[in-house]
């Protein structure tokens, strides 16, 4: 299974997450739903859709928390048969990063991805450049920068 | 009463065994807690995920090999141990305890804990 990343800070803690969690797909992205990283995706289609609607279900939640009166969640996660999904996001010197684990419940539990979540959360605060600021995508450059960021995380 | 009550008491029965520094309900399904007393310092989480990690692949081990369901397992390290009875409900009742506790003692109190479960 192969693991990239457009950032490339991110990639030793990803590589660490999926190994103690044997997780099954895992995706970085920004609460807009710009990728960057990945781990276990073949195609650059699935990576897209799972980071809109990954960004869209934080970006609902949060919503909820907001007229609730409450902070943000800070995770949330749906079991189901045979597969786990765990979405949480991570403060980051680079801005919040949203995190989407799809783990086999044959090879992983919500209990070990929600541990090992928060050594990802602190490895990847530590790694974080801290005198840079996050590049902007522009409506004008998205196409661009959309056709690149799948080149680096397809390999292509 | 509330309905984690009778949980309590029965975690509470195997903490007052000398050597025993926590005591915890474990779903194994996701390995998350279900209900804890432990003492400062023991990872709460990080113990139901390695329980409830254990018990699945154990579980599968066992079945594999036609030993059948377990009834208790003892996990020694050099500076403790995981005693864990699963209770009839699948709920993992766990302990965690010093490396020189009295195993027996703490089986039995364990086993009265998955009675009390379900």
């Amino acid at each position: 299974m192969s693991t990239r990343a457009v950032e490339t800070w991110t990639l030793d803690p990803l590589k660490g997450f999926v190994n103690e969690v044997s997780a099954r797909l895992v995706l970085l992205m920004t609460p807009a739903g710009q990728v960057i990283a990945q781990h276990g995706f073949s195609r650059a289609m699935d990576v897209m859709s799972a980071a809109a609607l990954g960004a869209a279900i934080m970006a609902s939640t949060a919503e909820i928390a907001k007229q609730l009166n409450q902070p943000p969640f800070g995770a949330l996660t749906h079991q189901g048969e045979r597969h786990g999904i765990f979405l949480g996001a991570v403060g980051t010197n680079r801005g919040s990063i949203v995190v989407l684990v799809v783990y086999d419940l044959d090879a992983s539990s919500a209990g070990l991805v929600q541990l090992f979540f928060e050594q990802l959360a602190t490895e990847l605060q530590a790694a974080s450049p801290k005198d840079s600021i996050p590049k902007q995508v522009l409506a004008a450059d998205f196409e661009r920068e959309l056709s690149e960021s799948l080149n680096t995380l397809f390999g292509r | 009463m509330t309905a984690a009550a009778p949980f309590e008491r029965a975690l509470d029965l195997v903490v007052r065994v000398r050597g025993v520094r926590g005591a915890m309900l474990v779903s194994p399904a996701d390995g998350l807690v279900v209900a804890e007393h432990l003492m400062e310092g023991i990872k709460g989480p990080a113990v139901a995920a390695l329980a409830g990690s254990l018990a699945n692949r154990l579980g599968r081990a066992m079945e594999a090999s036609g030993i059948g369901r377990s009834v208790f397992w003892h996990l020694q390290g050099t500076d403790g141990a995981l005693l864990v009875v699963p209770a009839p409900s699948g709920i993992l009742v766990v302990a965690v305890t010093d490396p020189d506790v009295n195993v027996g003692l703490v089986r039995l109190e364990l086993l009265g804990a998955a009675g009390v479960v379900g």
